[in-house]
């Protein structure tokens, strides 16, 4: 599973952060930054809550 | 009582937090048939930027779409969009549509949203209301011819378009009952921050001044509002932007408690296997010991992931505890909160200074934190003030 970020679409909730701490981060603008892009299997419900929840719908999962 | 699991599930309402709802029940593995009833015809899209980047341009209306085709095809959806429902029965446990249709289900989620209130002149060519994507499209394209735009009420709906219109060059009043602007929901400090904002920016802001009525032409389109200090103020288009209403007419005779939106208890469930999520569902929050209805964009995805799981595993659910959060970009300031500030008793300045358009509010409702604001300020200065709202802080032990 890969993640993608839109980042110009991103609003800086953070509530991926909430939602996955290990796969996503902010910089200083609040923007979404990737720690993991291949995020490991145990935080994949993590992640799927984060595209869930982001409001800006600008967080992807590709299957590979 | 249904025996056994849902087969049949009906969520009504196609925007954010019906698509939330769908999507979760289907990564819970629900497989049996997911109806989808939305009142537009248009695919399910996002809010927030019809009164930002839709209506200065910078985005197309395909941006504002929440999942691609493909995504949406995944879920497996009998999708029936430009149809609102007309009628529930929860005895038969049946959802009627404007065409007739009867649907039949174990499992209700109420996802239908609110819409703008309307003023008795809303009708008038050239007066503008701001909710739905051909609300956004419309008054767009008026920004997009220049003149003069009056915005009657100065919440955070009608300040959003304000300073979108400013950005592309309109003459812009900004027309507010109250003496500033949004102190009922984020305090004076805050409010009297964000009027000095606009007025910065060219907004002509008239506070404590009410709309009495309306000039148009010998046509009837509109020429100007009247506002309670005698002045007209000409325009060539109005926007209203006072609020809104829960959208229940249709749940009338079906025994749900709207007395404000869908009542809900704290599984946001509001009768044996109907649900309700997003901008329509008041529910009681135990972690603030009150009911709320709360109209932002994250707390509807959040509920309906919430009431999508309680419905189908009523047996484990949860109560739905959210810290509320909201965000309001206004000229290059963003504005983001935590909490449920409504109603707070004290307002304090923690960080930062509002004369440099950088700083931290926090909010006390009897003896605990309830909320902070932070207006320009990184996400780290305001993330532990969520954590504390989240654990219940007395503001004693706050600072």
């Amino acid at each position: 599973m890969r993640v993608e970020v839109d980042q110009p679409r991103c609003v800086a909730s953070g509530q991926c952060v909430l939602a996955a701490p290990e796969v996503f981060d902010q910089d200083d603008d609040g923007i979404v930054e990737m720690l993991a892009d291949h995020p490991e299997p145990d935080q994949h419900d993590g992640v799927r809550e984060a595209v869930a929840i982001c409001p800006a719908a600008a967080i992807r999962l590709v299957r590979e | 009582m249904t025996a056994g699991p849902p087969r049949r599930v009906v969520v009504v309402g196609a925007s954010v937090a019906g698509l939330s709802a769908a999507e979760t029940l289907r990564r819970q593995g629900f497989d049996g048939t997911l109806t989808l009833v939305g009142r537009e015809r248009h695919l399910p899209y996002d809010r927030p930027p019809l009164s930002k980047q839709l209506l200065t341009g910078a985005w197309q209306p395909e941006q504002v779409t929440l999942r691609r085709p493909a995504d949406l095809a995944a879920l497996g959806l009998d999708l029936r969009l430009g149809t609102p429902a007309s009628a529930l029965c929860t005895s038969t446990r049946t959802v009627t549509l404007t065409d007739g249709t009867e649907l039949p289900y174990d499992g209700l989620v109420i996802a239908t949203g609110v819409r703008p209130r309307r003023l008795p002149w809303c009708g008038t060519p050239g007066v503008h209301v701001l909710r739905d994507l051909d609300d956004a499209l419309a008054l767009r394209d008026r920004l997009a011819a220049g003149g003069r735009l009056v915005v009657v009420g100065a919440g955070f709906l009608g300040a959003e378009a304000a300073g979108a219109a400013r950005s592309l060059g309109m003459a812009v009043t900004l027309v507010e009952p109250a003496p500033v602007p949004l102190a009922h929901a984020v305090g004076e400090q805050v409010g009297t921050h964000l009027t000095r904002l606009h007025r910065d920016h060219g907004v002509d802001v008239r506070t404590a001044t009410k709309v009495t009525g309306i000039t148009t032409t010998t046509a009837g389109h509109a020429t100007g509002v009247r506002l309670s200090d005698g002045t007209t103020v000409p325009a060539d288009d109005i926007l209203v932007a006072v609020g809104s209403h829960p959208n229940t007419e249709w749940l009338r005779g079906s025994g749900l408690d709207l007395t404000d939106g869908v009542g809900c208890d704290e599984y946001s469930a509001a009768a044996p296997g109907v649900y309700a999520a997003g901008d329509v569902a008041r529910w009681f929050n135990p972690l603030f010991g009150t009911a709320m209805r709360v109209e932002h964009r994250t707390n509807a995805a959040e509920q309906a992931m919430a009431a999508a799981r309680n419905l189908l595993d009523p047996g484990q659910r949860k109560p739905f505890t959210p810290v509320p959060y909201f965000w309001s970009d206004q000229y290059d300031t963003r504005i983001q909160a935590f909490g449920h500030l409504r109603g707070h008793e004290e307002a304090r300045l923690i960080d930062g200074d509002p004369a440099d358009g950088r700083f931290l509010v926090a909010y006390r409702t009897g003896r605990v934190v309830t909320g902070a604001l932070s207006l320009g300020m990184p996400p780290r200065a305001l993330r532990p003030w969520r954590t504390a709202i989240a654990t219940g802080t007395e503001w004693r032990d706050a600072f």
